[in-house]
C-alpha cells in the first residue's frame, strides 16, 4: 500500500493537517501536498478510469504529464472537469470526484468494455460506426454522446473573474528549474529585461530531488542562492505557478498564471493570462520521463521511477511497501537507492541492458539491493493494485523466469526533453540516437521579424543530462538570448556542477523485446485514451505510414494530456513495424496550449456585461426607463418598440405605427452614420463613392445616394448634405458608420492620395431625433425657435438653428412617407431634447416608436433597407433604383462590374411589391417556386420575399421580393414555400404600397 | 501573432491593433477597362510562400494604411513602408534579394 | 435648452485604484498639413503649445496638443471654449486645406488614478506600459479590450483614457474589472 513515510517531504508541512474529500470520503494531509500525493498518503492508489476500456487507473506521474489522475474538482459554479490530480495544490476544503464510472469508482459497469476488447481495436470508431446508416439517429449518436469525454461539463456559472496581462521582456525564460534560473542569471547580467516562468509553485526543477551540487552547495541550496541572487536583481521578474503555455509568431507567448486555484477564500481573478511580447525566449522546461511498455503497465502502481521518487523526496510518501523497480538507464536507480534509504523494500532491479549501469548501480548493489541485469517485466499481474510482476529476459518473447510479488513497480524507459514550446512556432527536431531522444535542432529554430531564430533551449529541454553539462548549456542560451536582443552579455563562467556519472541508456520501446501478441495487447502506450502496442501495430499493418495519420486513426496522444508520455514510445512503435529508423517516422506535430489552459483565461476580462462592447446612444437609458424592447444592430441597441404594461411587443407596433401615421412619433436615429467630408475635392469624392451625382448638389439642400463595391454590389445608402462649397455631411445606415468611413479612408490613403479631402466620423458627436408625422410640425413650432414652414424649409433641405433653446441642425428628410424633421443636437444634450420633445409632444399625442415601426412605415413606401432586400449579392438595378445612378459619370465604384455580363443580364431576379391573396403575411425569406425540379430534385424558384410585415396602416401583409422578370408581371400569382409543407399564394404588385405620390411627406 | 512596425507612427504594433487589406499594389481598373484585367484586379490574387506584399491598417492606432513586405515562411519582415506608392522602395527590394537572391513578385524584384 | 452632459455623469469607482469620469471636454479635431506655418499657429492660438512630434502630447491638464495620426491633431480645450477656439483655427487656417471640427461630445475621457494605474491599463492594452518604455508626454492611440482608445499620462500615477462616447459605460466597466481587489499584479 502506499503511505506516508516518517521521514522526507520537503515540501510539506508535517505540523499541520488539512481536510479533504475524495468521493465524498473525508481525508487528510499537509500543507504543501498536492492532491495527488496526498491520495497516495491516504493509500489511494486508485484514482480513475480510463476513457475507453474504464479499467482502474492510479497515479503514473507527479507532474504536468500526468494522463490518468484527472478529476472533477469542486461544486456548483466552482466545478471543474479533468483536473489533474499532480499540480493540483491540495487546500483545506478541496472536494474531488473521480470520473468516467458508473456506479462507482471501485465497481464500474463500463469496465465490462476491457474484455470486449478485442472488439475495440485501432479505428474502431471508424470501422463500427459505418452501416447501416439508419443506426446513426438512435444507435451510434446516443451512445457516442454518452461516452465522450472524461469528465463532466460544469452546470452552473463559473463565479469565478479572469484576465489578461500585456507583458512586453527583452529575454522570457520558460521554465524555473536549474536551467532556467541559471540562464536567466546569465542575460540578466547584460541588463535585459528578463522575465522567468515556472509553472509549479516551487522553484529548481528536478535538482532538489535528483541530488548534486553546484556553485559548491547541495543542489536544493544552491538553488536557493541562485534564486536570493535573482530577486535582488531589478531587471528580473519571476513569476511561479505560471506556465508558458504556447510560444507563437514574432516572440508572442502565451503565460498561464493560476493565482487563486490553492486559495479559494482569496479575492481577486482565479488565472491570469500573460500575453507576453519578447524579443527572445529560452525554453528551459526540462525532461519527461517515458513509460516502459510491458504487459499490465498500466495497473495502478505502476509508476514513472522519478515520479515515485518525487512522492518520497518532496512530500515523504511511498508509492508502496514492496518496489520493483524496472528500467533500461541509470537515472531509476536514483529512486531504488532513495526508497530503500527511507525504508521501503526494494525488491528487485529489472535492468534491460545486459551489463547493467554504472555508479549508481554500484551504490544500490552496496545498499543491498539485489539486480537483474537483461531483465525485464513480462507481465504486472494485478486488477485495481499490482500484486506481482512476472519477470522474463528482455531478448525474449516473455517466458517467465520467475514472479515476485510487490505492490508497485517503478518504471523508466529514458528521458524525453520538452521540445513542445521550441516546436510550437516551427522549430525543428534531430533525432539523437545516442540518448535515444528528439532534441531542437540549433540550426533550424523558429524565425522572427527579422529572419533569425528567436527560441533556444536550454539544459534538460536541450537534450543535456547532468548538472554540469546543464549549467553550462543554460549559461550559454542566457547569455546567447540576451546578445540576440541587443545587450552586451558578461562574460562570466558557469558555475561547476558535480553529479553522478551515468552509463548511457540502451532503447527499450518493447518489453520484453518480441513480447508475443497478448503481451503486446495489454501493453498500454496512451494511457488516457486507451491505446495498445498492438493498436499501433494494427495501424501500421492496415497501411497507415503517416504518423499523423496513425495518431488521428489510433488516437494515440489526441487525449487532454496530448501525448506526454505516450508519443515516442508510439512512434518507436510505429516506426519498428514500418520497417524504418526512427527519425524517418517523424513525430506529429506539437501544439499549444502545452497543457490545458481555462477558458475562463482565454476570455479574460470579457464575460457578462463586458462580454462585449454594448453601444449607447445619449438617449439610451430613457428607452431603458420605458421598457423598450431591445434589437441589436451591430454593437448598438435599438428600441425595437416601447411596449406599454401588459402590451405584447406586435401590438405596441401596431400603435407606434398608427400613431406616427395619425399623430406625431419620435425616432431615436442617433446610430445612424453622420460622416463629415471637406475639401476642394471632396465633390469628386463623393461622384466616385455613389452611384449618384453629388457635386452637383447646392448648399442647404440633402440628397439620397447608393453606395456599391467595386463588385458592384449595392452596399450602404443615406442622404447626403451638402453644408457648403468644400463640405459635405454623409448619412450612413447604422451597421454602416464605421465600415463607410473606413472605406473612405482607404480610397483616400491608398489611390487617390493627391485628392485634396479631409474626413471625420461624426456619428457620435451628434444625437438625432426623427419627429415623424402630420402633427410634427405642430410640435416643433410649439417648442419655438427656428422657421420649419414648408417654404423656409422644403423636401429635402436642412437648416442650422435653434428648436426650444437647442442649437440643431434639421434636415426635411423622410423614411416613412410622412412629415419628417431629422434633428441633430449635440450628443450631450440629446437626453434633454428628446424629453424636451416629449413632453412639448403630450398635446400632439406624440409617442416614441422604435425600429419595427420604422421597417413597416419605409416598406409601406417601398423604401429598399440595407441588409433586407441587398444581400452583398443585389446591384442597384436590381432594385429599381436606377434613377439614383448617374449616367453623365465615366467612373464610380461599381460601375465597371455593374457592365459584367452577369450583372446586365436580363433575368436577374428584380424588386417588386407581393401580397397575399387572403391578406396574410408571407414568411420571410419563402422561395416563390418555378415549374420543375434542378438536378438535386429540388424545386426550381425563381423568386424570394427580402421584407415581408403586416401593414397597420393597409390591415394586411405586404412584403417585397426579388422576382423573376418581376416588373414586367404585374398581377401574376406566385407561389411561396413556406415551413411544414405551407404554401401561400402571392400577387406581384408596385412596391409602394402607400401614398405612392408622395403628397404626406411634402407639406 | 504579427508585430507591424507602422511606418508613420512608428508604433511597434500588435496584430490585434492592425486589420489587414490582402495583397499590395493592386492597380485598380476601371470603366472601359478589358474583362481581362477587370477580372484579375478584382479577383486574382498571390498566394506565395515565400515573399508577400501586404496591406495592412493601423486600425487602432493612427488610422493610416501601409504596406508589409514579408516572408510567409519565415515570417522575416523586411520592411513596412506608406502606401502612397505604387511601387516598393528599393532598400526593401534589396533586402528581400539579400536573403532571396532572384526573387520576384509579380513584376517586383 | 439645459447643460450638456458627459456620457458616464461623473461616475467614479475605487477598488485597486481609483476611476472617474473626467467630466465634460473639450476637444477639437484639426486635420491638414502639420508642417505647415497656417497648423502651427492654428495650434499655438487655440491650445498655446507647439505642434507635437509623432506620439507625443504637449500641454496639461484642461489644454494639451495631442498627435494623431501624420495629417491629425487633437485640440483640449475646455469644454465651454470649444465654439469659440474653433473659430481662432478656422481664422488661423484661413486659404489652406485642413479641417477644423468639435469633437467633445463625442467622445467620453476618464482617468485612471493609483500606484497600480500602469498595471490596470496593462490589463486592457496590448502596449509596453513598464515606467521604461512609457512615461509622461507619451500619446498612445492603441486597443483597449474590444474599443479603440488614446491614452496618455496626466500625472506619474495617472492616466487619462479617451474612447467613443458610445461605450463609455462599457470602458468604465472594464477598468473596474481590470481594477478589481485583489488584482494587483506586480510586474512594474
Amino acid at each position: 500500500m502506499s503511505h506516508r513515510l516518517p521521514d522526507l517531504g520537503r515540501l510539506i508541512d508535517r505540523s499541520k493537517r488539512i481536510g479533504f474529500r475524495f468521493n465524498g470520503a473525508p481525508l487528510a494531509g499537509h500543507p504543501g501536498d498536492t492532491l495527488a500525493s496526498a491520495l497516495l498518503a491516504n493509500d489511494r492508489m486508485m484514482v480513475g478510469r480510463s476513457f475507453k476500456y474504464h479499467r482502474p487507473r492510479g497515479v503514473v506521474a507527479s507532474g504536468a504529464e500526468e494522463p490518468n489522475a484527472l478529476v472533477n474538482m469542486g461544486e456548483g459554479p466552482g466545478f471543474e472537469p479533468n483536473q489533474r490530480a499532480t499540480t493540483t495544490e491540495l487546500f483545506d476544503g478541496l472536494t474531488a470526484r473521480s470520473q468516467n464510472h458508473w456506479p462507482s469508482l471501485e465497481f464500474d459497469v463500463g469496465a465490462v468494455n476491457t474484455y470486449l476488447s478485442r472488439f475495440l481495436p485501432a479505428g474502431f470508431y471508424y470501422k463500427m460506426f459505418m452501416y447501416p446508416r439508419a443506426f446513426w439517429k438512435h444507435v451510434y449518436e446516443p451512445f457516442i454522446r454518452q461516452s465522450a469525454g472524461l469528465g463532466q461539463a460544469p452546470k452552473d456559472r463559473d463565479r469565478d473573474t479572469y484576465e489578461h496581462f500585456y507583458a512586453f521582456t527583452d529575454v522570457l525564460v520558460i521554465g524555473g528549474g536549474v536551467a532556467g534560473l541559471q540562464a536567466a542569471h546569465s542575460a540578466a547580467q547584460s541588463g535585459a529585461r528578463v522575465l522567468v516562468l515556472e509553472q509549479t509553485a516551487h522553484w529548481g526543477g528536478r535538482a532538489p530531488v535528483d541530488g548534486g551540487s553546484f556553485g559548491g552547495a547541495p543542489a536544493e541550496e544552491a538553488v536557493e542562492q541562485l534564486l536570493e541572487e535573482l530577486r535582488q536583481m531589478d531587471n528580473v521578474t519571476l513569476r511561479s505557478r505560471t506556465m508558458g503555455a504556447g510560444v507563437y509568431d514574432h516572440g508572442y507567448v502565451l503565460g498561464y498564471e493560476r493565482l487563486t486555484d490553492h486559495l479559494p477564500l482569496a479575492k481577486g481573478p482565479r488565472h491570469r493570462l500573460w500575453r507576453i511580447r519578447a524579443a527572445q525566449i529560452v525554453t528551459a522546461t526540462g525532461a519527461i520521463e517515458r513509460p516502459l511498455s510491458f504487459a499490465g503497465n498500466d495497473v495502478p502502481g505502476v509508476m514513472l521511477a522519478s515520479a515515485m521518487r518525487d512522492y518520497a523526496v518532496n512530500y515523504g510518501v511511498a508509492a508502496g511497501k514492496r518496489i520493483v523497480v524496472a528500467t533500461n538507464n541509470d537515472d531509476a536507480y536514483r529512486t531504488a537507492i532513495c526508497l530503500k534509504e527511507a525504508g521501503v523494500e526494494v525488491a528487485r532491479i529489472l535492468d534491460a541492458r545486459s551489463r547493467g549501469g554504472g555508479a549508481l548501480m554500484e551504490e544500490a548493489r552496496a545498499l543491498g539491493i539485489r539486480i537483474d541485469c537483461g531483465r525485464a517485466i513480462g507481465k504486472v499481474s494485478g486488477g485495481k493494485r499490482v500484486a506481482k510482476v512476472m519477470i522474463c529476459a528482455q531478448d525474449g518473447a516473455g517466458g517467465a523466469l520467475e514472479e515476485v510479488a510487490c505492490d508497485a513497480v517503478a518504471m523508466s524507459g529514458g528521458w524525453s526533453p520538452v521540445v513542445h514550446l521550441w516546436s510550437h512556432c516551427g522549430g525543428k527536431l534531430l533525432w539523437d540516437d545516442q540518448q535515444a531522444l528528439f532534441r531542437p535542432d540549433p540550426d533550424r529554430p523558429p524565425t522572427g521579424a527579422d529572419g533569425a531564430g528567436f527560441v533556444r533551449a536550454a539544459g534538460a529541454a536541450n537534450g543535456h543530462a547532468g548538472l554540469d553539462a546543464i549549467l553550462s548549456d543554460a549559461t550559454a542560451a542566457g547569455r546567447a538570448a540576451a546578445k540576440a536582443a541587443g545587450f552586451k552579455p558578461k562574460r562570466t563562467a558557469a558555475p561547476r556542477g558535480e553529479s553522478t556519472e551515468e552509463q548511457p541508456l540502451e532503447p527499450v520501446w518493447l518489453m520484453p523485446r518480441e513480447a508475443e501478441p497478448h503481451l503486446r495487447a495489454k501493453s498500454w502506450l496512451d494511457f488516457q485514451n486507451d491505446v495498445k502496442v498492438s493498436d499501433v501495430q494494427l495501424a501500421a499493418r492496415e497501411g497507415f505510414e503517416s504518423v499523423e495519420h496513425t495518431k488521428r486513426y489510433t488516437t494515440l496522444g489526441m487525449a487532454t494530456d496530448q501525448g506526454k508520455l505516450s508519443n515516442i514510445n508510439g512512434l518507436a512503435i510505429l516506426s519498428d513495424a514500418l520497417g524504418q529508423p526512427i527519425p524517418a517516422t517523424g513525430t506529429t506535430t506539437f501544439r499549444p496550449p502545452y497543457t490545458p489552459i481555462s477558458m475562463g483565461a482565454i476570455a479574460g476580462e470579457a464575460r457578462g456585461d463586458v462580454f462585449q462592447p454594448l453601444r449607447k446612444t445619449p438617449m439610451h437609458e430613457w428607452h431603458e426607463q420605458q421598457g423598450a424592447d431591445w434589437e441589436p444592430v451591430g454593437h448598438w441597441r435599438r428600441p425595437y418598440a416601447f411596449p406599454r404594461a401588459g402590451e405584447r411587443v406586435h401590438d405596441a407596433v401596431e400603435r407606434e405605427v398608427k400613431n406616427t401615421r395619425q399623430a406625431v412619433g419620435l425616432l431615436d436615429a442617433s446610430t445612424l452614420g453622420k460622416i463629415l467630408v471637406k475639401g476642394p475635392h471632396a465633390g469628386r469624392f463623393l461622384d466616385m463613392l455613389y452611384t449618384n451625382m453629388m457635386s452637383t448638389l447646392k448648399p442647404g439642400r440633402c440628397r439620397y445616394g447608393l453606395m456599391c463595391s467595386e463588385n458592384g454590389f449595392l452596399i450602404d445608402d443615406g442622404v447626403v448634405a451638402r453644408i457648403d462649397e468644400d463640405t459635405f455631411l454623409c448619412h450612413t445606415t447604422t451597421g454602416g458608420a464605421d465600415r463607410i468611413h473606413a472605406m473612405m479612408e482607404e480610397w483616400l490613403q491608398t489611390e487617390w492620395w493627391d485628392w485634396k479631402v479631409y474626413v471625420a466620423n461624426l456619428t457620435e458627436q451628434f444625437a438625432q431625433v426623427a419627429v415623424v408625422g402630420p402633427k410634427a410640425r405642430e410640435l416643433l413650432n410649439s417648442l419655438g425657435g427656428m422657421d420649419l414652414s414648408a417654404e423656409a424649409l422644403p423636401f429635402m433641405a436642412w437648416a442650422d438653428g435653434q428648436i426650444g433653446g437647442f442649437d440643431c441642425r434639421v434636415y426635411r428628410i423622410s423614411f416613412s412617407g410622412e412629415l419628417s424633421f431629422e434633428i441633430a443636437v449635440r450628443a450631450g444634450q440629446g437626453l434633454a431634447f428628446w424629453e424636451a420633445l416629449m413632453q412639448a409632444g403630450e398635446t400632439f399625442g406624440v409617442m416614441p416608436y422604435g425600429t419595427e415601426a420604422l421597417h413597416i412605415m419605409r416598406a409601406e413606401k417601398g423604401f429598399i433597407m440595407i441588409g433586407d432586400e441587398t444581400d452583398g449579392t443585389v446591384i442597384p438595378q436590381d432594385l429599381g433604383l436606377d434613377w439614383a445612378i448617374s449616367k453623365k459619370k465615366d467612373d464610380y465604384l461599381g460601375k465597371r462590374a455593374q457592365e459584367r455580363p452577369h450583372m446586365t443580364d436580363p433575368n436577374r431576379w428584380k424588386l417588386v411589391g407581393l401580397e397575399t391573396l387572403d391578406g396574410s403575411v408571407l414568411p420571410d425569406g419563402a422561395y416563390a417556386v418555378a415549374p420543375g425540379r434542378n438536378a438535386n430534385g429540388q424545386r426550381n424558384t425563381q423568386g424570394r420575399v427580402t421584407s415581408t410585415y403586416h401593414s397597420p396602416t393597409l390591415g394586411k401583409g405586404i412584403a417585397m421580393g426579388l422576382v423573376l422578370n418581376g416588373p414586367d408581371r404585374m398581377g401574376e400569382v406566385l407561389e411561396f414555400l413556406g415551413t411544414d409543407d405551407k404554401t401561400f399564394k402571392a400577387r406581384i404588385v408596385d412596391p409602394v404600397f402607400y401614398d405612392k405620390e408622395g403628397e404626406k411627406q411634402n407639406v | 501573432m504579427l508585430i507591424l512596425t507602422c511606418p508613420y507612427c512608428g508604433v511597434r504594433a500588435d496584430e490585434t491593433e492592425l486589420s489587414p487589406g490582402g495583397e499590395a499594389h493592386l492597380t485598380r481598373h476601371g470603366p472601359g477597362s478589358s474583362d481581362d484585367d477587370f477580372h484579375g484586379y478584382l479577383f486574382t490574387r498571390e498566394n506565395p510562400r515565400g515573399v508577400h506584399f501586404e496591406r495592412w491598417r493601423h486600425a487602432y492606432g493612427c488610422g493610416k494604411w501601409f504596406h508589409a513586405a514579408r516572408d510567409t515562411m519565415t515570417l522575416e519582415v523586411f520592411g513596412t513602408y506608406p502606401a502612397q506608392t505604387t511601387e516598393p522602395p528599393r532598400d526593401i527590394c534589396d533586402a528581400i534579394t539579400a536573403r532571396h537572391p532572384g526573387w520576384n513578385w509579380r513584376d517586383f524584384s | 435648452m439645459s447643460d450638456p452632459v458627459s456620457a458616464l455623469n461623473g461616475a467614479e469607482f475605487h477598488g485597486l485604484i481609483d476611476v472617474a469620469d473626467a467630466g465634460l471636454t473639450g476637444m477639437i479635431t484639426l486635420r491638414g498639413n502639420l508642417g505647415a506655418a497656417k497648423a502651427k499657429k492654428a495650434v499655438k492660438a487655440v491650445t498655446g503649445t507647439a505642434v507635437p512630434a509623432v506620439g507625443e502630447v504637449l500641454g496639461s491638464g484642461e489644454t494639451a496638443t495631442a498627435w494623431m495620426s501624420p495629417d491629425e491633431l487633437l485640440l483640449i480645450v475646455p469644454y465651454a471654449e470649444v465654439a469659440q477656439r474653433v473659430a481662432k483655427a478656422e481664422t488661423a487656417l484661413a486659404g489652406e486645406h485642413a479641417m477644423v471640427v468639435d469633437v467633445s461630445d463625442a467622445r467620453a475621457v476618464l482617468t485612471v488614478t493609483g500606484s497600480d494605474a500602469r498595471e490596470v491599463m496593462a490589463k486592457l492594452c496590448p502596449v509596453d506600459l513598464s515606467p521604461a518604455a512609457f512615461g509622461k508626454g507619451d500619446f498612445r492611440r492603441t486597443r483597449m479590450a474590444q474599443i479603440p482608445a488614446a491614452l496618455w499620462m496626466t500625472e506619474s500615477d495617472q492616466f487619462t483614457v479617451i474612447c467613443f462616447r458610445s461605450v463609455a459605460d462599457y470602458a468604465f466597466a472594464l477598468l473596474k474589472v481590470a481594477a478589481q481587489p485583489g488584482s494587483a499584479v506586480g510586474a512594474f
